[in-house]
C-alpha cells in the first residue's frame, strides 16, 4: 500500500545476501523513519493498540516521546511496563497483539509499533543513556529465580528494583533461555540478550550458571537450607516432542531444539572456531509451520542448504509463525511443501536419513482450537528425498525439577497448576510463570507472568 | 554462592589417562554413584560428560578421569592446576541402583575404569560380594588397579597384549566366570560402547540383571535437545536423564552405534585443524574391535 498513511518499510539486508549470513535481517529504523512513522499515530483518546498489548505498554505516551525526538524518555516509558523492549520490538508477534488493534489497521495499515519499540531500544542501549534505577533499601528477603528466560529475568528486575536480594538459577553456562539458545542471531542478535543480562547484575541480581535445580539443589533445599523465602520457576516447555514414527532415530535427524541449540548457544556456525559440530545438511526437510520452524529453516540456510523445505500438516493460513518470519522465509528461497505429513523416515546403509515419506492431508471440520483439522487422504503417500530432517512439532515441559518437588501440583499435561492472579503453585510461596505453566507461548506473555508472580512475591514477603 | 571450578590436583596416571580434582562442593555434595558432569574447557569448547569417579565431601572436591580423544578432551588437559573450567554442570543422569542384590559384577574399560569406582564402593557398602574386572590395551596403561582392588571382594584385569591379567577385555574375563559356574544378581558395565554390547550379550543367557552406563554423544545434558536419544525396548530414552545407566538386555545397539559416529568428519576437521594428529590409538582400537581384529 502506498501514500502518506503507508506503513514504513524497514530497511533489510537484501535476501540473496542475509540467506547466506548470521547478521541481523531487519537492520532497524533511522531517525528520520522513526518519527515520520510516529506522527502518523493518531494519539487515540482511548488506545486500542494498549488493549492488545499482554503488559499493556504506553503505546501512544511513547509514540508522543519519538514525535518529540525524546527517545530515551520514549525508552524509559516503554519500560515502565515491558523491561526487554529490545526483544520484544524484535520478537512479538505484533500483528496479533498490539498492531491488530490500531485502529488505523481498520482503513489503512497499523502503525509499526514493534519496530518503533525496537528503534528505542536500540537507541537507548546504543547511546549509552540506560538508566540503572537505585535499587529501593534492602529489606532482607531472598528469592530464587529458576531459569533465565524472559518471564525469569523479568520477575529478578522487577524484585531487585524493590530491595529484595535475587539469585537466579540457570542450568546452561549462558543466561537468556530461549533468546539465548532458541532464537538465532539473524533475529535476535545475542549481544542484546547480554545487555540486557548486563543491566541486571548491576542492579544487584546474582546470576548463578550451570545449575541444574532439581539436581544441583532441590527446592526444598532453597527453601529450608539456603534461606530463600520464595522461589519462582521459570523453565520452559524445553522438552521436544517426536512423531514417534519410523526411522526417527536415524543419523542426521534433529530436534529442533538441538540443531538451534548447536547453532546459537554452541556458535557452531562458527565452527572449527568453535567445537561444536552441527551437520549441514544440503536437502533439508524442516517439519512443522511456528517460530521454532522458520528459525530452522532459515539456520539450515545459512549453512549451506540448496534446498530448504517446509513440511506442514495445515495450510497457509494456519501457519502458528509471525508473519514477518514466513514472509523472511519465503523471499530466502524456501520451499514451503504445505497440507503434507511425514509417516517414515528412510536410511541409507550408513543410517543416515535419505528420504521422507509423507502424506497428503486435507483440512476437515474445526477442532478445539477452532482451526480446521487436518486429515490424511489415503492412498496419497509420496516421498522427498532429503540428507537431514529437522523436527519443530512442539516442546513440553521438563520434569527434572519436579521430580524432587512431589508437592508442586502439575496437570495432567505436566504444566505447572497456578493461582492466575498471583502464579503461585501448590507450595506456599513458590511460584511459577512462563512456558512451564502455559506451555510453548511468547515472550511477552511470558514476561507477562513474571511480572504478575513478582508483584505477588513482593505482598506476599512484606505482609509480616 | 559464584562458582569457580578450580582444578586443584592434576596428572597423567598413565600415558594418556588424566585425573583432575576439581573444587566444586555443591556438586560434590549432591554426587551419587553413576552421575555425570558436563564440562566446557573454555568458551569456545563443547560441552562434554565426563564421570563423577569419586568425590570428597569434606573437602568439597570432585574427581574426573580424562582420556585424550579429540579437541575437547584435549583442551581440557592442556589445562592445568589452579585453572579453571570454563563450565561445569552437575550432577547429572540418574545415579546407579545400589541395593543388597548379594552377588554383584562390575566391568569397567576406558574412563569406566575410573567410572565405576564410586559404583563399586556404594555396592559393597550395601553389603554386596563385589567382582570388578577392569580392560586396558597394555599393563602401563592400566590405572586405578590399586583403588579397585581395595574396595572388590574379587578383581580381575585384562589386556589386549596380555601383559597383565587374561590376555583380552572383560567380555573374555566374564564369560569364564560364568562357564566356571560362577553366580551373579547384578551386573553393571561402562566403558565405550562395544564393550558394553559384549558384556551385555554375555550376561543374557544367564539373565542377569545388567546395567550398562550408555555413552551417547550429548549437548545439555538435561533432556533439552535429544541428541542422546536412543532406543530401549523400542521406546526412545534420554541417556542424560533416563540413564546414563539403561537395561543392556533392551538396548537396540545397531541404533547406538550409526548415532555415535555422527561426527566422524567434523571431529577430524577439528582435532587437525588443533594438533594435525589423525585418529587416536583409542578410536583406532575401537575400529579394529568393529571388525573383529585383535588390538
Ligand atoms: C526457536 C524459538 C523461536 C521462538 N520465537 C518466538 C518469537 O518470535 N516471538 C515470541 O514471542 N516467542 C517466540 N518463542 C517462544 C518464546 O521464546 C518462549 O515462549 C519464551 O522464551 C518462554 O519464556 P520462559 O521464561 O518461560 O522460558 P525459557 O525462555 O524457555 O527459559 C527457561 C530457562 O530455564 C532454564 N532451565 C530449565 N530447567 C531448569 C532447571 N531445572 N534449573 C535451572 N534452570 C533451568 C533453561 O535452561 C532456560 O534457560 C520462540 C521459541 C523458540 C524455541
Ligand atoms: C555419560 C557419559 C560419561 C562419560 N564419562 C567419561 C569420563 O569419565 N572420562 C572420559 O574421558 N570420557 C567420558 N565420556 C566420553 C567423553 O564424553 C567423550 O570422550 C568426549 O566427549 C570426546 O570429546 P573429544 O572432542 O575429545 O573427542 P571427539 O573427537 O569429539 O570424539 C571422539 C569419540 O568420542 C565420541 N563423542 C564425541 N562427543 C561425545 C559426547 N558429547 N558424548 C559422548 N561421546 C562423544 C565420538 O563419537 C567419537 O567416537 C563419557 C560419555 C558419557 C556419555
Ligand atoms: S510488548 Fe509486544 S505486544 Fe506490547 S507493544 Fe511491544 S511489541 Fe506490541
Ligand atoms: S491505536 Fe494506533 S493510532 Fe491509536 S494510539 Fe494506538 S498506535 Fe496510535
Ligand atoms: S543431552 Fe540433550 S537431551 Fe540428553
Amino acid at each position: 500500500m502506498a501514500g502518506p498513511r503507508a506503513r514504513v518499510k524497514m530497511p533489510e539486508q537484501p535476501p540473496e545476501v542475509r540467506a547466506r549470513n548470521f547478521q541481523e535481517v531487519p537492520l532497524g529504523l533511522t531517525e528520520e523513519l522513526a518519527i515520520a512513522e510516529a506522527e502518523k499515530c493518531l494519539q487515540c483518546k482511548n488506545p486500542l493498540c494498549v488493549t492488545g498489548c499482554p503488559v499493556g505498554v504506553k503505546i501512544p505516551e511513547f509514540i508522543k516521546l519519538i514525535k518529540e525526538e525524546k527517545f530515551a524518555e520514549a525508552a524509559r516509558k516503554i519500560k515502565e511496563t515491558n523491561a526487554l523492549p529490545s526483544v520484544c520490538g524484535r520478537v512479538c508477534p505484533q500483528e496479533v497483539q498490539c498492531e491488530a488493534k490500531c485502529i488505523l489497521g481498520i482503513k489503512f495499515e497499523p502503525i509499526a509499533v514493534g519496530y518503533l519499540e525496537r528503534f528505542c531500544a536500540d537507541y537507548e542501549r546504543d547511546s549509552g543513556s540506560t538508566e540503572i534505577p537505585k535499587p529501593a533499601s534492602p529489606t532482607g528477603k531472598k528469592i530464587a529465580i529458576i531459569g533465565s528466560g524472559p518471564s525469569g529475568l523479568t520477575v529478578a528486575g522487577d524484585l531487585v528494583k524493590l530491595g529484595h536480594e535475587v539469585e537466579i538459577f540457570e542450568a546452561l553456562h549462558q543466561p537468556g533461555g530461549v533468546l539465548t539458545y532458541g532464537i538465532p542471531e539473524f533475529r535476535l542478535p545475542k549481544r542484546i540478550v547480554q545487555s540486557e543480562v548486563e543491566n541486571l547484575l548491576k542492579l544487584g541480581v546474582k546470576l548463578s550458571l550451570d545449575s541444574v535445580i532439581g539436581k544441583i539443589r532441590t527446592v526444598d533445599e532453597l527453601m529450608d537450607e539456603d534461606g530463600f523465602h520464595a522461589v519462582f520457576i521459570g523453565v520452559g516447555a524445553g522438552l521436544p516432542s517426536f512423531m514417534k514414527i519410523p526411522g526417527e532415530n536415524l543419523n542426521n535427524i534433529y530436534s529442533s531444539n538441538e540443531y538451534l541449540t548447536r547453532t546459537n548457544l554452541m556458535k557452531a556456525y562458527l565452527f572449527p572456531t568453535y567445537a561444536t559440530p552441527v551437520e549441514r545438511g544440503k536437502n533439508v526437510v524442516v517439519v512443522g509451520g511456528g517460530n521454532v520452524a522458520m528459525d530452522s529453516v532459515r539456520t539450515a540456510l545459512r549453512l549451506g542448504a540448496e534446498k530448504a523445505m517446509i513440511v506442514y500438516r495445515r495450510a497457509m493460513e494456519q501457519l502458528p509463525a509471525r508473519k514477518e518470519e514466513v514472509h523472511h522465509a519465503q523471499q530466502e528461497g524456501v520451499e514451503f511443501h504445505l497440507l503434507n505429513n511425514p509417516v517414515r523416515y528412510i536410511g541409507d546403509e550408513s543410517g543416515c536419513v535419505k528420504a521422507v515419506e509423507c502424506i497428503k492431508m486435507e483440512l476437515g471440520e474445526p477442532d478445539s482450537s477452532g482451526r480446521r483439522r487436518p486429515v490424511p487422504i489415503e492412498g496419497s503417500e509420496f516421498t522427498m528425498e532429503c540428507d537431514m530432517v529437522i523436527i519443530s512439532i512442539g516442546t513440553g515441559p521438563n520434569p527434572i525439577i519436579f521430580s524432587s518437588s512431589p508437592d508442586i501440583k502439575l496437570n495432567k499435561w505436566g504444566y505447572v497448576e497456578v493461582n492466575p492472579d498471583t502464579m503461585e503453585t501448590s507450595k506456599r510461596n513458590v511460584y511459577a510463570g512462563g512456558d512451564i505453566v502455559t506451555g510453548s507461548a511468547t515472550v511477552i506473555q511470558a514476561m507477562g507472568a513474571g511480572r504478575i508472580a513478582a508483584k505477588a512475591i513482593h505482598e506476599r514477603l512484606m505482609e509480616g | 554462592m559464584i562458582r569457580e571450578y578450580r582444578i586443584i590436583e592434576k596428572f597423567e596416571v598413565v600415558p594418556n589417562v588424566h585425573k583432575f580434582v576439581i573444587r566444586d562442593s555443591m556438586i560434590a555434595n549432591k554426587a551419587e554413584a553413576g552421575q555425570f558432569v558436563l564440562v566446557m574447557a573454555n568458551e569456545k569448547g563443547e560441552r562434554i560428560p565426563l564421570t563423577l569417579s569419586d568425590w570428597d565431601k569434606k573437602e568439597g572436591t570432585i574427581t574426573l578421569y580424562v582420556l585424550e580423544l579429540g579437541v575437547s578432551t584435549m583442551e581440557l588437559i592442556s589445562l592445568e592446576e589452579g585453572d579453571s573450567l570454563y563450565s561445569l554442570a552437575g550432577p547429572l543422569g540418574l545415579g546407579a541402583k545400589i541395593e543388597k542384590f548379594g552377588r554383584v559384577i562390575l566391568g569397567g574399560g576406558c574412563f569406566g575404569v575410573g567410572g565405576i569406582y564410586p559404583i563399586a564402593k556404594a555396592m559393597k557398602k550395601a553389603g554386596n560380594h563385589v567382582t570388578v574386572i577392569i580392560e586396558g590395551r597394555s599393563n602401563y596403561l592400566m590405572y586405578n588397579k590399586e583403588e579397585l582392588s581395595a574396595v572388590a571382594d574379587e578383581f580381575h584385569m585384562a589386556t589386549s597384549d596380555g601383559s597383565e591379567g587374561t590376555k583380552g577385555h572383560v567380555q573374555e574375563v566374564l564369560v569364564d566366570l560364568l562357564e566356571k559356574g560362577e553366580k551373579f544378581d547384578r551386573a553393571y558395565f561402562m566403558g565405550c560402547t562395544f564393550m558394553l554390547m559384549n558384556c551385555a550379550m554375555a550376561t543374557k543367557p544367564s539373565s542377569i540383571p545388567t546395567g550398562v552406563a550408555l555413552n551417547a554423544i550429548m549437548l545439555d545434558g538435561t533432556g533439552m535437545c535429544g541428541c542422546c536419544r536412543v532406543s530401549v525396548d523400542g521406546e526412545t530414552k534420554f541417556v542424560c536423564v533416563d540413564g546414563p545407566e539403561l537395561d543392556g538386555h533392551k538396548v537396540d545397539w545397531d541404533e547406538l552405534f550409526t548415532r555415535k559416529h555422527v561426527y566422524r568428519e567434523e571431529e577430524a576437521v577439528s582435532y587437525q585443524s588443533h594438533t594435525c594428529r589423525s585418529m587416536t590409538g583409542y578410536e583406532r582400537g575401537e575400529k579394529e574391535r568393529l571388525s573383529g581384529g585383535d588390538s
